[in-house]
């Protein structure tokens, strides 16, 4: 079976012996392997079929290609789509689809996305649209032993060249700054978006017919010249019997010819003399001077009323209307990556000017090379609300002529007020119409303003296809885990991200909610000993003969006088003098430091000392390289933590008076190569045990094993927060906000002040640092011991009504089953003088009011670290 | 598309300049407009121009993603943009134009525990600054926002999120032809397609008007209000300013039914996003990092969005991309403006407002007006003086403003 | 994607690369000497002009190596690269 409008014979696209149904709108359609949508219905003789917008007129099928603004369909099978034009849809089997006037819908449901892909390719060049200049370019280049891609948006590349790889059904949505093309492939299965990097470019995108401005121009049966021309040759589709053209151009009288040696009657209105030298158009009737100024149908054509050069009307009867007001070359492409445009008054159109990136080529129609025509744009007869400038946005002569009334004249303002070029299409067949018409009622010159500044994509791409694999709990970023990770998920941790680190949080035992886990792990570092996975702190190895000289220049405290052997905290500040990471720098050899760094600065922190070695100190001798993950780090806390360490195989001596806290040793454990830091961030004596990354789990397993008969447990990160706030240890970027100095958190005095200079120095002398009611760290029990202040609650001296001035915020809070209450951390306007008040969080249920403390709650003498 | 209130006749009145001025203000984006109707309005200044180089209200106004809300962390910046939105919400009428303003609310997610503090941080500040602001946990951000994934087997889970109710949308374009029309109502010059090449100094180097295209305009006052292309500007009366210029891109979909009736942002996953009312998602992108006055990013940028935004809205994966476009963002390196007096007398300032532009219009306006009536600065430009730079007083919004607006 | 050319290892895509501001500000030889306004000039100032602009690039996800380059900020094109050990790139150059 096929569409009464289907020709018997001919159609160079479709496949007569490949018959496909579509199902359109619950009507089954026959169509053919090679058709799309748009062809199907044509040929089947279906006149409109579709709706506005806004005010709901009936529509039809005007263009045969992305400029089509009425044919819309949704998706429904074999795959899914919102909206798509019917002009560019190939037929698919068991393809369902059904129109959409404009605004699609987003299934609620679980509607997969198709698949979809990333493909990078270089290539000497890339050559957009493969028509005859397309093609005749991609020949050349080939020709030449280039690597071409040669991109058409259509789903076949006819006579394609040879040894160039020809992409059909993609579109380049963009061209980008070095010869960065962007493509999206609709294969039949996937998505495939293409990421091509060109020597040279060559657009050859053609040029896009215009219709032109006369009443009853939206009705369904009025379609471009060009379009009716595509559908007969490609597709055997013959748009109307007793067809009227109204053209400007030899190329609107090309179709007029074809469309009568097709067997159509044709009447061609010329309303301006055009050179159709070359065009047989034997059985065309020519009619000099006519114009159309109206249309009727009920909805569909059935007549053409038309003028003749004495101003006499007469209605033809008709069932197609082809249009072509002039070609409009197609450059949204090169300027959206800069390419000027000037007018080109014989053309009646904007061609590119030749500016733009050097690697950047325009050939063919796009470049210009299309007919003259006379400047046409709209018909003076008529209702101007009637003449449809944007059919997609239901805009009219009558609307573009309001807003210049109004006293709008730039075009960038008439599109703003009336979203003409907002479309779909973008504009293709309505941004030179537009433009002309402002200019006109301006009374400017046609060119005196250019069409609205185009932009990427070219035509819409899926969210999904342009995701690509980025998809998903592990490919959307990395996932980072330590070498213990396996043991945490076996021992059931609930984990946190830390960038793009998984930690584990706690350790719930028999359905213990977070509190009663992290409660549990606290009093066993107190009381026993815990064991931290603390792999991914950052570890820079930081190696050279003036390696102590560069870390005091970088570190705010003094890192040269550490002996070999030995580790110091340290804390480094931004040029602007606030503190911007911490550490420990352990001093391995006289011209080799191992620095720590928090587990979210790592990257940053060595990025840091490459920046200044390399572009202020290249003399100094140093080299920087990240050990992170090469070291697995088990930290074991606690007071029998010396006892859990000695039943390793470890060949160090670990007595407090040898192996004093802040001592380091390299040892061997099991036999393996092994760092120990007698280092703490619990306020426990402590001693963190690094191994090559491969030893990770299997050292966290003997930790365990030695471990566990004597108490310890694997504590997570939140046990490990309560247990650093206790000792007053703070955490950058929770404690400190990058407006925080190394004296407001109390840690002044561990800054130079021998005039040795270190990054961020000066910026300390600064009047805004030195003032005396700068926030400052300190502690707060809260009067009721139960009460948990939550983090950045603000903290006030008393009752306030908002708005009102805050003196701080609390910063880090927690319960203490140490201290058997809550307690907290804060930042406090002179907080320090504050110690012994009491200050108020004001807080949706009430204030709660909370003792300034200093801020060491546990063991402030420290004797515990030994 | 028509409104509640009828359209205006006409809108502003294109003007041909005048030798002189009491005040010229450089910019005809949102916020030189705003300047004009605040000077003419508050001050009874009406002898002032308006002098934009392209058209008008073509920049960063005509290419933001039009969120507005005031939940800033520091107590300056509370102060600047609540009085903004406070401005924000009386402007229909003090206008009378329909500008598409509507309060549904704007949710900024937090992924990770650091997101949660700093998030109650927020609320907690906003609250005692007098701005509405609430914490929601995952299952009511669901209820909020019914199309997010809030489930837990995602890359970085929802852990909850702050809203402001009273924060939304306006239509960008609507807001600055309202202030055009209004400022040019009330005798303020717009004159359009003039560029300023220059600025006439005195013998005591004071700024005494500007040299354009069409020559010279003498003006009591030149009040810059260029955005991206403030340094450009600066540079010609030999001012060195802390401000950097990058491409922030944003991008618009296809048209769909109704399916989110809110703002959401994402500083974590780099997404900000709402619908507007004629149906396309407006989403923003990150600052491309490099300098920038070509009004493009990179599409690797859009890409990261896209992938962020699917993970956030499983929804939007059918979604398709209609247009990308970048605006200039002139950025300070606290991320807050600078608003006031220069070292130059009879030159002001008012740039650096980064991502936050939009949101701010009406605030900058007024205060800005405020300070060049007055040769001082307004109460809420006092924090955001040039000399910060100097004493060290920042007002360090990077913590609250990541990347996104 | 900018294509950067990096002076060791070649036109590199762009998100191998950190971008580091202007070029040519150096840490100052004497930071006390200097006052609050003259610091505040070090840490803050910066041109940001529209044209050829002589920045810094660090190649993160190559050589790891910083350099130079000069670039059209209207157009983005890369107008030179150089090593730290050459000259500063000019505009003309």
């Amino acid at each position: 079976m096929t569409g009464p409008r289907r020709l018997p014979t001919g159609g160079a696209w479709v496949d007569r012996d490949r018959p496909l149904a579509l199902r359109f709108d619950g009507r089954e359609i026959p169509a053919f392997e090679g058709d799309t949508v748009a062809s199907a219905l044509l040929g089947a003789g279906i006149v409109g079929g579709f709706r506005s917008p806004i005010l709901g007129r009936p529509r039809g099928i005007v263009a045969a290609g992305v400029e089509e603004p009425n044919a819309y369909v949704e998706v429904r099978a074999p795959w899914f789509s919102p909206i798509l034009a019917a002009t560019t849809l190939p037929v698919e089997p068991g393809m369902e689809v059904v129109p959409r006037p404009g605004v699609g819908r987003l299934p609620t449901e679980d509607v997969p996305a198709r698949p979809s892909v990333h493909t990078h390719r270089h290539a000497e060049a890339v050559v957009i649209g493969a028509g005859p200049a397309g093609r005749a370019a991609a020949r050349e280049a080939a020709a030449r032993g280039e690597r071409v891609i040669l991109i058409d948006e259509g789903h076949r590349i006819d006579d394609p060249p040879a040894d160039v790889r020809c992409l059909p059904r993609t579109t380049a949505t963009g061209i980008y700054d070095d010869g960065y093309v962007v493509a999206y492939e609709r294969a039949p299965a996937v998505d495939r978006v293409w990421h091509l990097r060109a020597r040279r470019v060559v657009l050859a995108s053609g040029a896009h017919e215009r219709t032109v401005a006369f009443a009853g121009n939206d009705r369904p049966g009025v379609m471009l010249a060009g379009a009716a021309r595509t559908y007969l040759e490609r597709y055997g589709v013959l748009c109307g019997e007793r067809a009227v053209v109204f053209s400007t151009n030899a190329w609107g009288h090309l179709a007029a010819a074809a469309l009568a040696a097709a067997g159509a009657r044709v009447v061609l209105l010329e309303p301006a003399p055009v050179d159709a030298a070359g065009v047989d158009l034997r059985g065309v009737e020519r009619r000099a001077g006519w114009l159309v100024v109206g249309t009727e149908g009920d909805p569909a054509l059935r007549a053409v009323r038309v003028r003749d050069p004495e101003g006499g009307e007469e209605a033809l009867e008709a069932d197609l209307l082809a249009v072509s007001g002039g070609f409009s070359p197609v450059i949204q492409l090169a300027r959206a990556i800069g390419a000027g445009v000037r007018y080109d008054e014989a053309r009646a159109c904007f061609v590119p000017d030749g500016t733009g990136p050097e690697w950047l080529e325009v050939v063919g129609a796009a470049a210009g090379e299309v007919p003259p025509t006379a400047p046409l744009f709209r018909i003076r007869e008529g209702d101007d609300a009637d003449k449809y400038v944007e059919p997609q946005r239901d805009q009219t002569v009558a609307d573009v002529a309001s807003a210049v009334r109004r006293g709008l004249r730039s075009v960038e303002h008439v599109k703003r007020a009336t979203y003409i070029g907002t479309t779909i299409d973008q504009g293709r067949t309505s941004g030179v119409l537009t433009v002309e018409i402002v200019n006109e009622l301006l009374g400017l010159p046609h060119g005196s303003q250019a069409p609205t500044n185009p932009r990427p994509p070219y035509t819409p791409v899926p969210y999904s296809a342009l995701a690509g694999l980025d998809r998903g709990p592990t490919l959307l970023d990395p996932v980072r885990t330590t070498p213990m990770h396996p043991a945490h998920v076996a021992r059931g941790a609930v984990f946190e991200d830390v960038g793009q680190w998984k930690r584990p949080r706690f350790y719930p035992k028999d359905g213990e909610d977070m509190d009663a886990a992290v409660a549990r792990e606290c009093l066993a570092v107190r009381t026993a000993a815990g064991v931290l996975d603390a792999s991914t702190l950052g570890k820079i190895e930081v190696v050279g003969p003036d390696a102590a000289d560069f870390l005091d220049r970088m570190y705010a405290n003094r890192m040269s006088t550490l002996p070999v052997g030995r580790a110091r905290y340290g804390v480094m500040l931004g040029l602007d003098g606030m503190i911007v990471d911490d550490g420990v720098a352990v001093r391995l050899a006289e011209d080799r430091f191992l620095v720590t760094t928090t587990t979210s600065g790592a990257a940053t922190v060595l990025d840091r000392f490459e920046e200044w070695l390399q572009t202020e100190w290249p003399h100094l001798r140093v080299w920087c390289t990240s050990v992170t993950e090469q070291w697995a780090v088990a930290a074991v806390s606690g007071p029998r933590a010396r006892e859990v360490v000695a039943a390793l195989e470890l060949s160090v001596d670990l007595d407090p008076d040898a192996f004093p806290h802040m001592a380091v040793r390299e040892a061997t454990l099991a036999g393996v190569p092994a760092r120990i830091l007698r280092v703490s961030f619990t306020g426990e004596r402590s001693y963190e045990l690094h191994v090559p990354a491969r030893y990770g789990l299997g050292l966290w397993e003997a930790v365990l094993e030695a471990g566990e008969p004597l108490g310890l447990e694997p504590y997570g990160t939140e046990a490990m927060h309560v247990l650093r706030a206790e000792k007053g240890y703070i955490i950058v970027g929770q404690d400190t906000d990058g407006t925080v100095t190394a004296e407001d958190v109390g840690l002044g005095w561990l800054v130079r002040t021998d005039g040795s200079d270190f990054v961020g120095r000066r910026s300390l002398a600064r009047p805004e640092l030195r003032r005396p009611d700068r926030r400052q760290l300190v502690g707060l029990l809260p009067e009721d011991p139960e009460a948990l202040l939550p983090e950045g609650a603000q903290l006030v001296e008393g009752p306030v009504e908002p708005p009102a001035h805050a003196l701080g915020w609390v910063t880090s809070s927690y319960r203490s089953p140490t201290l058997g209450r809550t307690f907290a951390l804060a930042l406090v306007e002179a907080g320090r003088s504050r110690i012994g008040t009491a200050l108020v969080a004001p807080l949706a249920g009430g204030p709660v009011a909370a003792r300034v403390v200093e801020p060491v709650l546990y063991d402030p003498e420290g004797s515990r670290l030994r | 598309m028509p409104g509640a209130r009828p359209e205006p006749e006409h809108l502003w009145r294109s003007a041909e300049p005048k030798p002189s001025y009491e005040v010229v203000v450089v910019g005809g984006g949102g916020h030189g407009l705003a300047t004009a109707y605040y000077l003419a309005r508050n001050h009874g200044i009406r002898d002032v121009c308006v002098v934009e180089r392209g058209w008008l209200a073509g920049g960063n106004v005509a290419r933001n993603t039009t969120i507005i809300r005031s939940n800033y962390l520091w107590e300056a910046s509370e102060a600047i943009y609540e009085h903004a939105l406070r401005l924000w919400e009386g402007l229909e009428d003090e206008l009378d134009w329909d500008l598409q303003f509507s309060q549904r609310g704007v949710m900024n997610l937090a992924h990770t525990l650091g997101d949660v503090r700093e998030g109650r941080r927020r609320v907690e500040a906003n609250r005692l600054a007098g701005i509405d602001a609430e914490w929601l946990e995952p299952e009511e951000v669901r209820a909020f926002c019914p199309i997010l994934n809030v489930s837990p087997d995602v890359r970085y889970p929802v852990l909850g999120a702050t809203l402001q109710r009273r924060a939304g949308v306006a239509r960008h374009d609507r807001v600055a032809w309202a202030y055009a029309t209004r400022a040019s109502e009330l005798g303020v010059d717009i004159v359009e397609h003039l560029e300023v090449t220059g600025f006439l100094r005195d013998a005591r180097g004071r700024v005494v008007g500007v040299e354009t295209d069409a020559g010279p305009i003498r003006a009591g006052a030149v009040a810059l209000a260029a955005a991206g292309h403030t340094s450009v500007l600066a540079e010609r009366v030999g001012l060195r300013l802390p401000l950097q210029s990058h491409p922030l891109q944003a991008l618009v979909s296809n048209l769909y039914e109704p399916v989110l009736g809110c703002v959401v942002m994402s500083n974590a996953v780099h997404v900000y996003v709402s619908q507007a009312d004629k149906g396309e998602l407006v989403m923003g992108a990150g600052i491309d990092a490099y300098n920038g006055y070509g009004q493009r990013g990179s599409f690797h940028v859009i890409e990261h969005q896209m992938a962020a935004a699917l993970e956030l809205f499983p929804i939007f994966r059918h979604a398709q991309l209609l247009r990308t476009w970048a605006g200039i963002v002139d950025v300070c390196p606290d991320a807050s403006p600078i608003i006031g007096l220069t070292p130059i007398e009879g030159l002001y300032l008012n740039c650096g407002w980064g991502t936050g532009g939009f949101k701010a219009t009406p605030a900058s306006g007024w205060v800005y007006a405020d300070t060049i009536a007055n040769g001082r600065p307004h109460p809420l430009a006092e924090p955001f003086s040039l000399e910060r730079f100097t004493t060290g007083a920042l007002v360090d919004e990077h913590g609250a403003a990541a990347v996104a607006h | 994607m900018l294509l950067i050319r990096c002076p060791w290892c070649g036109p590199r895509d762009e998100v191998e690369f950190r971008y580091g501001g202007q070029a040519g500000i150096a840490y100052p030889a004497d930071p006390d000497g200097l006052s609050d306004e003259a610091w505040a000039d070090y840490l803050f100032m910066r041109d940001n002009p529209k044209g050829p602009f002589a920045e810094r690039w660090f190649h993160a996800a190559g050589c790891r190596r910083w350099f130079h380059a000069l670039r059209d900020t209207a157009t983005h094109r890369f107008l030179a690269t150089a090593r730290l050990d050459e000259p500063l790139p000019e505009a003309g150059t």
